[in-house]
């Protein structure tokens, strides 16, 4: 089992690693981080605060983007291609094929969000002229940059089990921009009532969310995050992907393979 | 001993705007494979061959029925180790080399490192690819892939092989390649389980044939008496008209442009009307082997009138 999974996670990410457009999108971040000290002509004494901003959303929302538009394709593509009915016909289980999909995104995701994370620490060597004591707890948005990867894959990864990539895409881009307002809404839900308030609630607990796991003003402005925090939504992503991957994992395993 | 086994398979898949018709795509296929045959499953586009072959792999699942493969249900585990599968007109990660692409199958098939590492470049010298380095597959022509096909099927070495269509879109040295290819697999023992609409391939490769038509299965014939079923005859082509009045005795048919003869006869005549030929020094043109029976059998059993029976 665990040979089939790896080989399958490896072949995800050599796929992945082969395909230019990830290196594109590396260089374009890379020129983003470069273009920092541009920002900072306009706002004198606030480059690190822009820095911090810019490298930081850029790390989230590319590898985001990155987990969408790789994600919309690992089942479809695979059954388009037919590449699929020569793993499936072998002893390959249908969970494996899926969890294998799944690591793989994964280690692209955390090789690509690593390599943007050296690039913006480099940009940060260069602005403050070295690195600082205060530089350190800027991890903390990468790792929960991490943890929002691991629920965009896993819905992405359901929404391709089952639909064409074009809606995957849609379903999954809806997802992320509302789960981003989740806490907005959970306001919204605790002031509703009726059956608009119970529709409300049901929604703000169901849809996955990222609001939590956006700490990049926080740590640019220098916000100590709580210990408590890091552990609650390190169990969060955790238990939401693995609930959302196992969903995916039940819609393959009825799926018909025409 | 039977290697496959399949008992009253159906499939039928939901259709219309609300999926509340269905449309049968295979209805109750009752068939036995022996263990070493070559099998063709021959009928025309849309009867019902890869809707069998997506079943037998587990990619589909029927409404009805069930199979066994090497004696164990069709989706058992040890089942998938010990055959072989290559899709109709099949598509691999272009983004790998032919190596990477059989060692990526060979891991996924349960062999070691070090037996990939042997196997890999036996295989790949097997299907004549043994020199095409690390060129991307998106390089390859339509019959290199093809061989690739047939050396994924085959990279774990196992003992039943299901093909599905492996000679379409290929030009003729390419269908004669993946022939030779078939052949070596039966030669080594293997059971071989072949979906086919051209018959001249079913012809040279199978031991037996079996025709679906719109979901069902028409019959089952075994071809060396589908060769000796009376069909079996030689068209002879020869250079001297006045031979014709002796050969007559041996003769089915005749036609005559000028010199030229054209004839058909028994196979069992051939001989002695070849030496008979030599005798009133005729000169040959050609001796052509005529087997008309598999094609007269699948029309028979493709025609519309024909009931639906084993």
């Amino acid at each position: 089992m665990t040979e089939r999974l790896s080989a399958i996670t490896l072949n995800t990410f050599r796929e992945a690693v082969r395909d230019r457009v990830l290196y594109n999108l590396i260089v374009f971040v890379l020129l983003l981080l470069a273009s920092a000290p541009l920002f900072s002509q306009i706002s004198i004494g606030m480059e690190r605060l822009i820095l911090v901003n810019v490298g930081l959303s850029s790390i989230s929302l590319f590898g985001v983007l990155i987990a969408i538009f790789i994600g919309i394709g690992l089942v479809s593509k695979e059954i388009e291609k037919k590449t699929l009915y020569t793993i499936l016909s072998r002893p390959v289980r249908r969970w494996e094929f899926i969890v294998g999909k799944y690591l793989g995104l994964m280690l692209t995701l955390t090789v690509n969000a690593l390599l943007m994370t050296l690039g913006f620490y480099i940009a940060l060597f260069i602005t403050d002229r070295g690195l600082h004591a205060g530089d350190a707890p800027l991890l903390v948005s990468v790792y929960f940059s991490l943890l929002q990867f691991l629920i965009v894959t896993a819905v992405t990864l359901l929404f391709s089990s089952f639909s064409t990539p074009i809606f995957s895409a849609i379903f999954a881009f809806a997802l992320f921009v509302i789960g981003t307002f989740a806490d907005d809404l959970r306001d919204f839900a605790s002031a509703a009532h009726g059956l608009t308030g119970l529709l409300a609630t049901g929604t703000a607990y169901l849809v996955p969310n990222f609001s939590t796991l956006n700490v990049i003003s926080r740590v640019a402005h220098d916000q100590r995050i709580a210990g408590a925090l890091i552990i609650y939504n390190s169990v969060y992503a955790l238990l939401y992907s693995a609930a959302v991957t196992a969903a995916a994992v039940l819609v393959f395993e009825r799926r018909n393979l025409k | 001993m039977h290697a496959i086994e399949i008992e009253g398979l159906s499939k039928s898949y939901s259709v219309g705007f609300l999926k509340k018709q269905l449309r049968p795509a295979l209805k109750g296929l009752t068939l036995a494979v022996n263990a070493g045959e070559t099998f063709g499953f021959l009928g025309p586009n849309g009867a019902g061959k890869t809707t069998t072959l997506k079943l037998l792999m587990g990619l589909i699942f029927p409404t009805a029925g069930s199979a066994t493969i090497l004696g164990k249900p069709y989706h058992d585990p040890d089942v998938r180790k010990r055959i072989g599968f290559l899709p109709e007109q099949p598509y691999f990660y272009d983004y790998l080399s032919a190596p990477e692409v059989l060692d990526y199958y060979g891991r996924l098939s349960g062999l070691s490192a070090s037996t990939r590492k042997q196997r890999v470049p036996e295989l790949l010298h097997q299907v004549g690819l043994g020199d095409v380095g690390n060129k991307q597959l998106r390089k390859f022509s339509k019959g290199m892939l093809q061989r690739v096909g047939i050396a994924q099927a085959i990279v774990h070495d196992p003992e039943v092989v299901f093909l599905d269509e492996p000679m379409s879109g290929l030009d003729p040295l390419g269908r004669h390649e993946i022939r030779e290819l078939i052949q070596g697999l039966k030669d080594a023992g293997k059971t071989v389980f072949f979906s086919t609409h051209i018959l001249s391939d079913a012809e040279a490769l199978c031991d037996r044939v079996a025709v679906v038509h719109k979901g069902e299965l028409r019959g089952v014939g075994v071809m060396k008496d589908l060769r000796s079923g009376g069909g079996d005859k030689s068209e002879v082509i020869w250079e001297g008209a006045a031979a014709l009045q002796v050969a007559q005795r041996f003769v089915l048919d005749s036609h005559v442009t000028g010199e030229l003869v054209r004839a058909t006869v028994k196979s069992t005549d051939l001989d002695s009307l070849l030496e008979l030929l030599r005798q009133q020094r005729a000169r040959l043109v050609s001796v052509t082997p005529l087997h008309g029976t598999l094609e007269e059998y699948f029309l028979a059993k493709t025609s519309e009138q024909e009931p639906a029976r084993v």
